[in-house]
C-alpha cells in the first residue's frame, strides 16, 4: 500500500515541480518555438491536403475517374453543378456521397432524372455498368463515401431466416411484407424490390437514396445485410406462392376486390341462371 | 311357407306411415314443404350467405383439429425454410404447419377465409336487394334487425378470426383494436386490460378469441340465422307485383320437390366457388407476415374488406384531440370518434331504419308487394348516399395501396376522401333520385303512348311523325293516349317484347331447340333482290 502510494505521489510531484524548475525566459522560448512549429505544421498540412485553385483546373484524377468526369460534364453537371458541387432548387452536391450512391442511383436508371418531381423513378439505365463505375469512381475520389464491397452475388452465405426477421423488422414498414414497394408522404414512395439485384440493394442500404434511411455497417453488419439480400432475392422473389395466384401480394385490399369481381359476381351469374330455369 | 312378395315401389310409401304413425309429422311436414318461394334470382344472394356459412363451419372444424390456440414461444422447425429457427407463439407455428405440413390444410385455410369473405359480401348484396326494394317494411321490421346484427356479429365472427393465425398483420390488427378500446372514455383503460388480461399484448388473447371464434359467435350466427329463416317462413316470402300477385299471396314454387333440388344445385354451385377460389387465389399468406413482434409493421397492412371502412374513417380523421382540464387532466383522442362513435351510429341508423322511413311516410300498412328502386326515389336515394359513404371510406381504409399504385400522392388521397365524404353522398342522392325518376317517367310515356317501333312516318303535308305502337285501346280522344295504369312493374319498351320478332330460341350457349321456320305467306311471292342501280349520265367518262 505505501509503496503504491509513494510512486504515485512521486510521479505527480515530478510534474508539478517540473516547470518551477525551469527558468522563465527558458518556458517563453520553447513556448514560441512550439507554436511556430505547429503553425508550420498546419499549413503545410494544408498545402498539401486542401484542394487549392489550381487543383479545381487540374485534379489529380486517376483514369477511370477522369472519364466519369468527362460524362459526368455531359450529362450531370446541368443539376449537380460544376465539380458536383450541386445547384440551389436543381440538384445535391455529390460530394461526400460515395460510389454506392452513384452505382444505386445511375445503374436503377434513376439518374439521369426525367424531370423534377417528388421521386425519382425506375428507368432503363442511360449508362453501361462500365461507365458507371467511371461515374462512381469520380464522384469516390471527389469527397469519399460509402462504396459496395466487390462482386455481383453478395448474398454468399446469406441465412435467409435471419434475413427474414430483419427485412421485417427494418424494410417492411415501408417496402411491405412482399417487397412490392409502399406509398409514403406527398407522392413519395418506397419502390419496389423485385427489380433491384444485390448490388443495388446494398448500395441502397449504404447511401439512403431518396427517403430511404441510412443503413451504415453499425447498424446493419455486412453479414447481415448479405441475409437480408438473400431473403429478398431467394424468397421474396422466388417464393412459388404456394396458394395460388397471390393478387400482387397487396395485402387484404385486393382480397376484398377478388371476392367481389370474382365471387359475387360468379355467384349473381349462377342464381340468374337457377332463377330462369323454372 | 309361403314367401310374400316384397314389393319396392310400396316402400317409401309405408315407412312414411310407420314415420307419422310414431311421430305424427304428416300435418306440419305439409305445410313445410308446400312453402312456395318467388321464382326471381334476387331472392337467392342470401341463400349464398347461408351456404357459404355452412362451408364456414366445414373448413372451420377441419381447422381447428390442426390449430393450437395459445401463446407459449416455441421455437418453428417445420418445412417453411425462412421461418426454421424463428421463435414464435405456438398458434403462430401450428398455423405454418396448417399451411405447410398439414395435407390439404392450405387449402382448408383459404376456402375458411374466402368463404368469410364470401359471407360478408352475400350479407352485403342480400341487404342491399332487402333495402332497394322496401323489403324490410311491415312486418319485417324484426327480420331486418337481425340481418343487420348478423353483419354486426359476422364482423366479429371476421375479426376474431383474423386474429387467430398471430402473424404479423394480424398482430397489427389487434393492436389497432385494443387502441380503440383504450380511446374509450371512462371505461377504456378497464376494457382493455379485462379482455387482454392486462397489457396488451398478454399471454391469453389468443385463447379468449379462439374460444369467441369456435364456439360464442357461431353459436350466436346459428341462432340468429335459425330466427331470420324462421321468420321468412312465418311471415312468407314477399314478391314482385306483377300478374296474379296480390299483398295476400305468394306466387312462385313450392319448396319440395323443385326448389329444394334448385336449392341443393345451388349450394354445390356456392362451395364450388369457394373451393375454386381456395385453390386458385392466395389469401392472407402468413408465411410472409412473419410472426407477431411489436416492432413489426408491414406497409399495406389492411383488414378484411368489411373492416376497411373503419380504417378508412381513422385515416381521414383530423388529430382533433379534446382536453378536458379535470383532475390531472382528461383526454378524449382523436381514434374515439371514428372508431367508436361512427359505427355506433351506423349500427344505429341501419338497424332503426324501417322504423324511421315508416315514421317519416305515416306508413302503418303491411307490405308482402315489393317496390321497384325507381318507384320510391327517396328511399333509393338514402341507399345510393348510404352506398357511397360507405365506399368512399373503404377506398380511403386502402388508399395507401391505392396511391401507391396509381402513383397519386398519399396526402392528396386523404384529402380526396375528407372532401368525398361529405361531398358525394349528397351528389349520389340527388343523381339517383333524378334517375329514379327519369325511369318512372319513361314507363308512364310509355303506358300512355305505346312502344317506339322506330317507324317515321311522314303525312301528305310533309310533317314527320314517329308511329308507336300502343299497349291498349285509345281512350278515344286524340291525344291517342291509353287507359293503362301505371303499377309499378316492368313495361315493354321494345317490339321484340311484343312478340315483333320471332320466340326466343332456349338454350344456354347453344340452342336446345330448333327456332320454327317463319311461315310464308302463300299469295306472296318471295322477294327477289333489288337490281342494282347505275347512276345515269351522259355517257362520257369523267377520268
Amino acid at each position: 500500500m505505501t509503496s503504491d502510494n509513494d510512486r504515485r505521489r512521486g510521479l505527480l510531484a515530478r510534474l508539478r515541480e517540473r516547470p518551477a524548475a525551469r527558468s522563465r525566459g527558458r518556458r517563453r522560448l520553447g513556448a514560441a518555438v512550439r507554436l511556430i512549429a505547429a503553425l508550420m505544421l498546419a499549413g503545410g498540412a494544408y498545402t498539401v491536403f486542401a484542394p487549392g485553385a489550381q487543383a479545381q483546373d487540374n485534379p489529380q484524377l486517376t483514369g477511370a475517374a477522369a472519364e466519369g468526369k468527362a460524362l459526368f460534364d455531359v450529362s450531370c453537371v446541368t443539376c449537380h453543378g460544376r465539380n458536383a458541387q450541386g445547384v440551389e432548387g436543381r440538384g445535391p452536391s455529390l460530394i461526400g456521397v460515395g460510389a454506392a450512391s452513384v452505382e444505386f442511383q445511375v445503374s436503377s436508371g434513376r439518374m439521369p432524372l426525367a424531370r423534377q418531381e417528388a421521386q425519382a423513378h425506375r428507368k432503363p439505365p442511360v449508362f453501361t455498368d462500365e461507365q458507371t463505375r467511371q461515374l462512381a469512381q469520380y464522384v469516390q475520389e471527389l469527397g469519399g463515401g460509402p462504396v459496395v464491397p466487390d462482386g455481383d452475388d453478395l448474398r454468399e452465405d446469406g441465412n435467409i431466416a435471419s434475413g427474414g426477421e430483419l427485412f421485417r423488422i427494418n424494410c417492411s414498414q415501408c417496402h411491405a411484407f412482399g417487397g412490392g414497394g409502399g406509398a409514403l408522404s406527398s407522392g413519395k414512395f418506397a419502390p419496389s424490390l423485385h427489380p433491384a439485384t444485390d448490388r443495388q440493394i446494398y448500395a441502397a442500404m449504404l447511401s439512403g437514396p431518396q427517403n430511404m434511411p441510412v443503413f451504415g455497417d453499425n447498424q446493419l453488419r455486412p453479414e447481415q445485410k448479405a441475409d437480408i439480400i438473400a431473403y429478398i432475392q431467394e424468397t421474396l422473389k422466388h417464393d412459388q406462392d404456394p396458394g395460388g395466384f397471390n393478387l400482387g401480394r397487396y395485402g387484404p385490399s385486393t382480397e376484398g376486390l377478388a371476392i367481389f369481381l370474382v365471387g359475387i359476381v360468379a355467384l349473381v351469374f349462377a342464381s340468374l341462371w337457377i332463377a330462369g330455369k323454372s | 311357407m309361403k314367401r310374400r312378395k316384397f314389393d319396392l315401389a310400396a316402400t317409401p310409401g309405408k315407412a312414411a306411415v310407420g314415420v307419422d304413425d310414431r311421430f305424427a309429422v304428416a300435418t306440419p311436414l305439409r305445410k313445410l314443404l308446400n312453402k312456395v318461394f318467388p321464382d326471381h334470382w334476387s331472392f337467392l344472394l342470401g341463400e349464398i350467405a347461408l351456404f357459404s356459412f355452412v362451408v364456414l363451419l366445414l373448413t372451420g372444424v377441419f381447422l381447428t383439429l390442426f390449430y393450437e390456440p395459445a401463446m407459449t414461444e416455441v421455437v418453428y422447425d417445420g418445412s417453411y425454410a425462412p421461418l426454421q429457427g424463428t421463435p414464435m407463439s405456438a398458434a403462430y407455428a401450428s398455423s405454418l404447419d396448417l399451411s405447410f405440413d398439414v395435407r390439404g390444410g392450405l387449402v382448408m385455410r383459404q376456402m375458411h377465409h374466402w368463404a368469410a369473405l364470401l359471407f360478408m359480401a352475400a350479407i352485403v348484396v342480400h341487404m342491399l336487394r332487402v333495402f332497394f326494394t322496401g323489403a324490410f317494411r311491415k312486418p319485417r321490421e324484426t327480420n331486418w334487425i337481425i340481418g343487420s346484427l348478423l353483419f354486426w356479429v359476422g364482423f366479429l365472427a371476421g375479426f376474431t378470426g383474423y386474429s387467430l393465425p398471430d402473424d404479423g398483420l394480424s398482430g397489427t390488427g389487434l393492436r389497432i383494436a385494443s387502441a380503440i378500446m383504450l380511446s374509450i372514455p371512462v371505461i377504456g383503460s378497464w376494457v382493455t386490460s379485462s379482455i387482454f388480461g392486462g397489457e396488451f399484448p398478454g399471454t391469453i388473447i389468443i385463447s379468449r378469441f379462439f374460444i369467441a371464434h369456435v364456439l360464442l359467435i357461431p353459436g350466436l350466427l346459428l341462432a340468429l340465422i335459425s330466427v331470420h329463416l324462421g321468420l321468412v317462413f312465418k311471415q312468407k316470402h314477399t314478391q314482385w307485383p306483377g300478374p296474379g300477385r296480390t299483398n295476400n299471396n305468394v306466387v312462385g314454387e313450392r319448396m319440395f320437390p323443385r326448389y329444394a333440388l334448385k336449392q341443393g344445385g345451388f349450394f354445390m354451385v356456392v362451395f364450388g366457388v369457394i373451393a375454386l377460389m381456395g385453390g386458385l387465389f392466395q389469401i392472407n399468406p402468413i408465411w410472409l407476415f412473419g410472426p407477431y413482434e411489436a416492432w413489426v409493421v408491414s406497409a399495406a397492412s389492411q383488414p378484411d374488406w368489411y373492416v376497411m371502412f373503419l380504417d378508412g374513417s381513422t385515416r381521414l380523421m383530423p388529430a382533433w384531440e379534446i382536453n378536458i382540464p379535470l383532475g390531472d387532466g382528461y383526454v378524449i383522442p382523436p381514434l374515439f370518434w371514428p372508431t367508436v362513435v361512427l359505427p355506433g351510429i351506423l349500427v344505429g341508423l341501419s338497424t332503426m331504419y324501417p322504423f324511421l322511413e315508416a315514421r317519416h311516410l305515416k306508413d302503418r300498412k303491411s307490405h308482402n308487394l315489393l317496390e321497384r328502386p325507381r318507384d320510391a326515389p327517396a328511399r333509393t336515394a338514402v341507399g345510393a348516399m348510404a352506398v357511397s359513404f360507405y365506399v368512399v371510406l373503404t377506398l380511403s381504409g386502402a388508399n395507401d395501396v391505392i396511391a401507391d399504385k396509381f402513383q397519386i400522392s398519399l396526402n392528396a388521397m386523404t384529402w380526396a376522401g375528407r372532401v368525398g365524404l361529405l361531398v358525394v353522398p349528397p351528389i349520389a342522392y340527388y343523381i339517383t333520385y333524378r334517375l329514379c325518376l327519369g325511369l318512372q317517367q319513361h314507363d308512364r310515356e310509355v303506358l300512355a303512348h305505346g312502344v317506339e317501333t322506330g317507324i317515321i312516318r311522314r303525312m301528305p303535308d310533309g310533317q314527320f311523325v314517329e308511329v308507336h305502337q300502343p299497349l291498349s285501346a285509345q281512350n278515344g280522344h286524340a291525344d291517342g293516349h291509353g287507359q293503362l295504369e301505371y303499377v309499378g312493374w316492368v313495361v315493354p319498351k321494345k317490339m321484340n317484347r311484343l312478340g315483333a320478332l320471332g320466340p326466343a330460341i332456349r338454350g344456354f350457349f347453344y340452342p336446345i331447340e330448333k327456332p320454327a321456320e317463319a311461315p310464308v305467306s302463300p299469295g306472296h311471292p318471295p322477294v327477289e333482290a333489288r337490281p342494282e342501280r347505275e347512276e345515269i349520265g351522259s355517257g362520257e367518262s369523267r377520268r
